[in-house]
């Protein structure tokens, strides 16, 4: 809290600052263990939610001005879990409106800044949560992650950040940007942080239907035990055109430390790759105009009244919703549209199928595939706000994932020659959480990065 | 020229789960509104819906029921659209792949079978309910709106029939023998005036002969059965005037009107028939195994069609099984028992249809209440035949027996309406008639029968009306003839 003091005037990591929940929560597990009573790995540790996690009693928006001022009546299993773990909830973090974005840029309540250099974004969708991390206003926050809102925004601020397999973490009481590739996932310092944060929310949760039933894997278990004769595919289709020279060349760097380290590396290609982010733009969309349908002025959140029903929720919407949510609701209703659906959302599914095959393919040569995070280092606020085409192509080395709903994790690596954090993604298969733990924990200690962020200068 | 009319009905029927279709909401009618709600039915952001499985099951046995297949898997879909009562501005539904496809269901109309094919049978969720203040409760020109959720999430399953009804009286009589399909597996209150039954009309018609379809105009807010037949004697009528004044039909959808008797265009809004239609992520496909199948299937009870064709089959005629059939299960075991107890299929159907069912209404009790036993209500049937009570002592005896006084004969024998069979007895008593009225026996010779009803009379007066009257008129005859 005294850290968020000294820095959220220049970061605005968060949208609200929970000071007497928090407190109320220190001083509860402060209780607890006085009475012998551990709640395990996140007893008392202060962590942050972003704010499209739905928390009892404290206002929750999705950083869109149609949910101001709305205050869920229940929290998502997610904050459940932490509560119950001992978890203390610091606040809501920033993050761009509905999570559609990638620079927090589209937040109706301001930016967030990259703690590393004030005049950049922390990347997005979840900005505030990778900020608040790096700033250590949290030791670790959770974000969720639709096409990378979470690994590229870690990559930009240089701590880990990771999405899980899909279904592994309730979605309940999540506001639902994309339902099929949505996933939350831990931002920490370290990747045995990240390891614990996870195993801390997932599991099976009988109020979300696409929860998994099966045996989780068990990450923690993995860290130490190094990479000597695992196989690593470099993606060929993430590197090139668009690919800083800094981040290619920290990524070469660090396959040829591994390969030094024991591990076989390999080049493969996932051609689908270079359609991925086509198929997304359609898919994730089309699903984000019926979940936010419901966002009509109607029962909660903002109304702007009219003459009829349909006035009314036209002019909610259209004042409620800011540009990039207009533009995704726009594009996702035309490609559902009767007429268009087979050539647009039929033929993205069609893509999806195909990426999941290319990954199956890839997958039997290899335990993981590894690329940059990000194409790019933090970029200037405002670069790519006038382009959304540019701005898409943030995350292009992150929406396979989501489409195949695979874990993958960002792991810090070094630094460009600006002083910008690079991050290096680890992808693995289907419940593969562990072997891709077990690489990143190399990865970690190959790279010997260290969290240094400029804020804290002035700020100290 | 002349037309032939063409009928496609599509049914909604309310579940009567414990819990609503996708959350753990009570299922009910009335109370405080808004009192049956979670975050799920609300459409509270970030909520989400998990699937019933008692409600799969009761589609499962509707659709069965109905000689439908069963998919294997099945999938939701979301059905956009904005509506005020409508939370997600989204309905959880099916779209390509039903839980329930191709079966029929046969009706009997003017004493002939029709097989009416089933389309499908799909599952979906009910809407909030709008109130509309002030002018009327129409929507124009309201003052505002209440919106109420506690139907909001509520199972509701859609059966589409194929375009095979021909006539209004088809259309009604298809109608009730779903709604009584439904009432007997017990899936639903299948109350008209609850609205736990819904009924939309898609009719058209065409040149007699051609089997193209032409252009169909649905119809809504039908409350009733009777509505449901009038609505669309009218819209068929309607049409056939259209056309024949060289008009051409519309496809729209029309407003019943019951109190004028006319259907009327709704104002449809623009685009409002493209829903957008995807697979709902946040549901997994259903999968119906054949086992679960074939369990729904063991538990089915007997349906109306099929107990009335046993009825008949067991000697009962068509229109007393017809009422047998629709009447409480309690009073339809009793049919059975008596059956097997001897009794003659028609007599016991008729005793049950009649004075049974009158006697229940009167004393206002529930039929599983009723003190009377198969083996009872074929020992009065018996009774009857045998002569040994009158068929109006018989009446008095059933309302004994239906009074917990004991069986048909204690009965009897305690309310004193045993007729007066013995033949020692009787014909004291005709001989002394005879003696008393030796005219009669003249005209009687003179061909004159009506005498003998008039012997009868007098030997049942001397009786004090306990003789057997047939057993007294064969000793007149006897007696006069000899």
């Amino acid at each position: 809290m005294d850290i968020a003091s000294r820095t959220e005037a220049q970061l605005h990591a968060f949208l609200t600052i929970d000071g007497q929940g928090a407190r109320e929560a220190a001083r509860q597990a402060d209780a607890d263990l006085a009475d012998g009573i551990d709640r395990g790995p996140l007893h008392g540790i202060p962590v942050a939610l972003k704010d499209n996690m739905c928390t009892r009693g404290v206002e929750t928006t999705a950083a869109s001005q149609i949910l101001a001022g709305y205050i869920p009546p229940y929290d998502a299993t997610v904050v459940t879990r932490l509560r119950s773990g001992g978890a203390v909830i610091v606040g809501k973090t920033n993050l761009d409106e509905f999570a559609m974005g990638s620079s927090t840029e589209n937040s109706a309540y301001g930016t967030t800044y990259n703690p590393w250099d004030l005049s950049r974004v922390p990347g997005g969708s979840s900005g505030g949560s990778a900020a608040s991390v790096a700033a250590g206003s949290s030791l670790l926050a959770f974000g969720s992650d639709t096409g990378g809102s979470i690994r590229q925004p870690a990559s930009l601020c240089g701590v880990v950040g990771m999405k899980p397999t899909y279904g592994t973490v309730s979605r309940y009481g999540l506001i639902a940007f994309a339902s099929s590739l949505d996933q939350i996932g831990p931002f920490a310092r370290t990747v045995g942080d990240s390891a614990l944060a996870l195993a801390s929310i997932w599991g099976y949760d009988p109020l979300d239907s696409t929860s998994y039933q099966g045996e989780y894997p068990n990450p923690d278990a993995s860290l130490d035990r190094g990479v000597d004769g695992l196989r690593i595919g470099v993606v060929t289709e993430l590197s090139g055109d668009g690919f800083e020279p800094a981040v290619e060349a920290a990524t070469t760097d660090m396959v040829a430390r591994l390969e030094k380290a024991g591990v076989k590396v390999s080049e493969v290609s996932l051609p689908t790759f270079d359609i991925a982010l086509s198929a997304y733009y359609l898919i994730a969309p089309a699903e984000a105009s019926s979940n936010l349908a419901r966002f009509d002025g109607i029962r909660y959140g903002l109304r702007v009244d009219g003459a009829t029903t349909e006035e009314l929720m036209a002019r909610t919407r259209a004042e409620g919703f800011g540009p990039e949510v207009t533009r995704r609701v726009l594009l996702g209703t035309y490609s559902l549209s009767a007429g268009y659906y087979d050539a647009f959302y039929g033929q993205a599914q069609r893509v999806r199928a195909a990426i999941q095959e290319d990954f199956a393919r890839a997958y039997e040569q290899v335990d993981v595939l590894v690329s940059p995070t990000s194409p790019t280092v933090a970029f200037e606020a405002g670069a790519r706000t006038a382009d959304p085409l540019a701005m898409y192509l943030s995350d292009i080395c992150n929406i396979p994932a989501n489409m195949a709903g695979h874990p993958a994790i960002s792991v810090p690596v070094g630094l460009d020659e600006a002083g910008l954090p690079i991050g290096f993604q680890v992808m693995a298969p289907a419940l593969g959480e562990e072997v891709m733990y077990q690489v990143a924990a190399e990865v970690e200690r190959l790279a010997g990065f260290e969290i240094s962020p400029r804020v804290l200068e002035g700020a100290a | 020229m002349s037309w032939e009319p063409v009928i496609g009905i599509e049914v909604h029927v309310e579940l009567m789960t414990d819990s609503k279709m996708f959350c753990g909401c009570a299922v009910d009618f009335g109370g405080e509104p808004n009192t049956r709600v979670c975050p799920t039915c609300l459409g509270l952001p970030g909520a989400l819906p998990v699937t019933n499985r008692v409600a799969i099951e009761s589609i499962m046995a509707i659709g069965l029921a109905l000689d439908c297949e069963v998919s294997d898997r099945s999938v939701f879909h979301r059905k956009n659209y904005f509506y005020a009562d409508l939370p997600k501005n989204f309905q959880i539904s099916q779209f390509d792949v039903p839980v329930c496809h191709d079966g029929h269901l046969d009706i009997e109309v003017d004493g002939e079978t029709r097989r009416i094919g089933i389309e499908r049978a799909h599952m979906e969720e009910d809407t909030g309910k709008s109130t509309h203040l002030g002018a009327g409760g129409r929507i124009h020109a309201a003052e505002g709106t209440l919106l109420d959720f506690n139907r909001s999430g509520v199972p509701l399953v859609e059966v589409v029939s194929r375009p095979d009804l021909r006539s209004a009286t088809e259309s009604r009589v298809y109608a009730q023998e779903l709604r009584s399909i439904v009432a007997e597996l017990g899936v639903s209150d299948a109350r008209l005036e609850e609205g736990s039954i819904r009924f939309d009309a898609n009719v058209s018609i065409r040149p007699d002969g051609d089997h193209a379809l032409g252009t169909k105009v649905e119809i809504k807010n039908m409350n009733s059965f009777r509505s449901l037949e009038r609505a669309i004697a009218f819209e068929i009528e309607r049409q056939i005037g259209v056309v024949d004044s060289g008009g051409e039909v519309i496809q729209e959808t029309r407003h019943w009107d019951e109190e004028t008797g006319v259907t009327h265009s709704m104002r449809v809004k623009e685009g409002s028939s493209d829903y957008r239609y995807f697979t709902e992520p946040d549901l997994v496909p259903m999968v119906m195994t054949t086992e679960w199948v074939a369990a729904i299937e063991q538990r089915l009870p007997e349906l109306p069609g099929h107990r009335r064709a046993r009825y008949a089959a067991q000697g009962v005629a068509e229109g007393t099984a017809g009422v047998l059939s629709a009447l409480d299960a309690d009073l339809r075991r009793l049919y059975d028992e008596a059956v097997l107890s001897g009794a003659s299929p028609q007599s016991a159907a008729n005793w049950i249809t009649g004075e049974v069912v009158a006697w229940v209404r009167k004393a206002g009790i529930e039929a599983r209440e009723v003190a009377l036993d198969g083996p009872s209500l074929a020992e009065l049937i018996e009774m009857v035949d045998e002569g040994s009570v009158s068929s109006s002592a018989a009446k008095e005896v059933l309302d004994g027996v239906l009074s917990g006084e004991g069986r048909p004969r204690e009965v009897a024998d305690q309310r004193d309406l045993l007729q007066m069979r013995d033949a020692g007895t009787l014909e004291k008593a005709v001989a002394e008639v005879l003696a008393a009225h030796p005219r009669a026996i003249e005209e009687f010779g003179a061909g004159e029968e009506k005498v003998v009803g008039f012997l009868v009379g007098q030997v049942m007066k001397a009786t004090d009306g306990k003789a057997d009257p047939r057993l007294v008129n064969q000793l007149i005859r006897e007696r006069m003839s000899g």
